[in-house]
């Protein structure tokens, strides 16, 4: 029996083996990126792929499945509004080899732009629901949501959160276990199309599964009843009956892990055997909520946030309110040593190519549609030059937008090089065709870097690790229609200033690529570290507003840290007396 | 009302400084050594520069992966003032190990906040237990600065009752070969400064 210390996506990933799955796609999004990493360790005997963005990903796996092949598409939360078209008709359709979308969410917003609450979208589109506590049961739950979707020829939606996806536990390991039924799609269009006809069927069909369900789910392993005393009887599912378990030792708990179709049975028998029922869940109140509609009186949103993610001293804190006394955090009176300790927010990283469009944007009076990426760090001090983020491909559509507005200022849409391709190009096409005067500027560095540097169709590889044809995006904006596109080396801060400085001053639109590879994936020095020449400096300050980490201000001459610079040689563009020369080589390794 | 026999080892730095390779030794050695083990890091936005956390919980049986507020037996910091900002998790008895690395914050350089000049005499203030190592300086005279991460964690070794082979093996499972003989030096660097 093997058993190893897995983190719930690396966890997610070896169940997803073991299951026999044969085609595991998606699109990088915190906290779920780690899955599909995972997995390609799989090639030899799983494909995978980062498909452009997670609707086409779940639009791959729905193929697969129906030619019966086992599928694992992966995504945050919020990819799932961009698959969210094909799940609820594939839930209609239903599937043939297991399919399971694993969909991560971000309690508490550690790196997204909303928490929104996947559970509603099981119930939304009426497929189960698995959730995991932790890497062992996030493994589990893998290979039973592959079980259930073939059972019930239906998606299955495996929701992780930040702490289960990054936390780390042991899983005991198996054997992987394929398929009997060979691959290959067997016509049967009332099945597969739903045109109105069939669909009214598919939609009579689909209830039917839940009924099927709701009889199983009630007696499920996956959903247990663990007595203990009866006073308290607590209802919990994923992170949070961790938390429940450690705050409320001694109560009794309803664990669902399997948590829609409800068990109504099963909330019903435990409910009556305790005298008081609190509902411990993170985010919205969705089981609490059900629970009141059964009839049954408790206690959940009063007492347990809503907002934000859940912690063991956050329910500490509900623990006492239940109990009607004051809420006793400990250590919470701030000590005067940490109350003016310098904030330490993210950074653009020393040498990032981003940067100096930020620089030479912050010349202009322009608004700046920005979008999803490293550079949505570009909206703070001292680089100040993002002025709105909505979602993935925003960026494009909305300065699109504003200049059809007839907003006073020109508008600048700013994208990634992955953000394009998931979704900027339908925004650029609909400028191009729609004959609008916004810039638009691909940041293109050359991979998908905020979630840690995954492959995408401009980057010439794939998961497989085969070497491709890179898209180009300055011939997609050409074939979309826009005239003007001109393509920017980042580290030349003049051109950039120039090329910037016609296209918001041109009526016309215009497409501005800007590429270099990004240094830390690309994880090679850009030139040789720099160093300031005191006698030379004047201490103006200029090269503080680039908001390099390697460079230390804060009183004085600034200095750099050689452990950090990448010798990019911005500062030196921007500095006024030539204060910045060649320094020692100060990194080892 | 936390779980008995509960160990919690708090690992904090700034993005980039090598906290996740600290946070997966010392799991593998907890697990090396018997224990339930549950941890916790940062990814994504947080990484770029930023604070970071890294939660380590092991024991007979642990429940949730991250540390409650005043529980741990250790709070390790690869940075002077980021030991400070996490200062809440650390038990009233327990111990503040502390790189005396210096790394100044975006927001200093721009002028908007100040670096505290006072940062040691704090850390001693706050930190009743508090062992200050010169983990940079240490792990440049090995010739590899990345391995301050390893000297700090040698370091903390000293103050959980894990065996030498344990850590020696979790350093074995999770540090790249090339780079194992470094840090195998980086983290008895480390210990040494913990007697």
């Amino acid at each position: 029996m093997e058993k190893k210390i897995l983190s719930g996506n690396e966890a997610i990933a070896r169940g997803a083996y073991e299951a026999g799955v044969n085609l595991a796609v998606g699109y990088p999004g915190t906290p779920s990126t780690e899955i599909l990493e995972n997995m390609s360790r799989f090639k030899d005997e799983v494909y995978c792929e980062w498909s452009p963005n997670e609707k086409v990903a779940f639009e791959v796996a729905a193929g697969a499945s129906l030619s019966a092949a086992r599928c694992l598409v992966t995504m945050k939360h919020v990819g799932l509004n961009v698959a969210a078209d094909p799940l609820m008709t594939l839930a209609y359709t239903g599937v043939v080899g297991g399919f399971v979308a694993c969909v991560a969410d971000d309690p508490g917003m550690h790196s997204s732009q909303n928490e929104q609450d996947t559970r509603h979208f099981a119930r939304f589109a009426k497929v189960p629901l698995l959730e995991p506590s932790d890497s062992q049961e996030a493994y589990d739950f893998m290979k039973l949501g592959i079980e259930l979707s073939e059972k019930f020829t239906i998606p299955v939606i495996l929701r992780s959160t930040t702490r289960i996806s990054h936390s780390r536990g042991q899983v005991v390991l198996g054997k992987r276990q394929e398929a009997e039924r060979p691959i290959g799609f067997e016509k049967d269009p009332p099945r597969f199309v739903p045109v109105p006809v069939w669909g009214r069927k598919m939609r009579i069909r689909l209830e039917e599964k839940l009924e099927k369900m709701r009889a199983l789910v009630n007696r499920h392993p996956a959903n247990r009843i663990e007595w203990r005393e009866r006073k308290l009887g607590i209802v919990a599912s994923g992170i949070a009956y961790q938390y429940a378990r450690e705050v409320f030792p001694e109560a009794s708990v309803l664990k669902l892990g399997w948590s829609f179709p409800f068990a109504d049975d099963l909330i019903r028998e435990f409910c009556s055997g305790v005298e008081q029922v609190l509902v411990v869940e993170e985010l919205e109140d969705i089981l609490e909520e059900h629970i009141r509609a059964l009839g049954i009186d408790c206690i959940g949103k009063e007492v347990v946030p809503a907002i934000g993610e859940l912690s063991t001293d956050v329910l500490l804190a509900s623990r006492a309110r239940l109990e009607g006394r004051q809420a006793t955090e400990p250590q919470t009176s701030v000590l005067p040593e940490v109350e003016d300790l310098p904030a330490r927010p993210p950074v653009l990283c020393a040498g990032c190519p981003h940067r100096a469009v930020f620089y030479a944007l912050g010349r202009f009076d322009v608004v700046v549609t920005g979008d999803i990426g490293c550079y949505s760090l570009g909206t703070f001090d001292p680089l100040n030059r993002i002025d709105t983020i909505l979602c993935m491909g925003g960026g494009v559509s909305m300065a699109h937008g504003m200049d059809r507005a007839g907003d006073p200022r020109p508008v600048v849409g700013i994208v990634g090089d992955s953000t394009f391709f998931h979704s900027g190009i339908t925004g650029l096409l609909d400028i191009a065709y729609n004959r609008g005067g916004s810039t638009t500027i691909v940041l293109d560095n050359r991979t998908t870097a905020m979630t840690g540097h995954q492959c995408n169709p401009g980057t010439g590889t794939t998961l497989m690790g085969e070497k491709v044809q890179a898209a180009s995006i300055e011939a997609i904006g050409k074939a979309c229609g826009i005239e003007n596109v001109v393509t920017l080396d980042p580290y030349k801060m003049e051109d950039c200033m120039d090329v910037l400085k016609q296209a918001i001053e041109s009526p016309e639109a215009w497409l501005i690529v800007v590429r270099a590879a990004c240094p830390l994936h690309a994880r090679k020095k850009l030139g040789s570290t720099l160093r300031v020449d005191e006698g030379r400096c004047i201490a103006c300050g200029k090269c503080l507003n680039l908001g390099c980490p390697a460079i230390e201000g804060g009183g004085g001459k600034p200095r750099v840290n050689p452990l950090l610079c990448s010798g990019c040689g911005m500062c030196r563009q921007v500095c006024p007396v030539d204060a910045f020369v060649d320094g020692e080589e100060a990194c080892h390794d | 009302m936390t779980e008995q026999g509960v160990t919690s080892v708090v690992l904090v730095g700034v993005g980039g400084q090598g906290i996740l390779l600290g946070s997966e030794i010392i799991a593998e050695a907890a697990l090396l050594a018997g224990f339930e083990v549950k941890t916790n890091e940062v990814h994504g936005m947080a990484q770029r520069g930023g604070s970071v956390i890294a939660q380590i919980r092991y024991g007979r049986e642990v429940f949730g992966p991250l540390v409650p507020v005043g529980s741990a037996q250790v709070l390790a910091s690869l940075e002077k003032i980021e030991a400070l900002r996490f200062h809440r998790f650390l038990a009233p008895d327990g111990v503040a190990v502390v790189s005396k690395q210096e790394i100044v914050p975006v927001t200093v350089s721009g002028g908007k906040a100040t670096y505290p000049q006072d940062a040691d005499q704090r850390l001693e203030r706050v930190f009743p237990r508090l062992l200050c190592v010169d983990a940079l300086e240490i792990a440049e005279r090995l010739g590899s600065p990345r391995s301050a991460n390893v000297v700090v964690l040698g370091a903390l070794s000293g103050y959980l009752a894990l065996d030498n082979a344990i850590w020696e093996e979790a350093m074995r499972l999770r540090v790249k070969p090339q780079f194992l003989d470094v840090n195998l030096q980086a983290f008895s660097a480390g210990q040494e400064l913990a007697r």
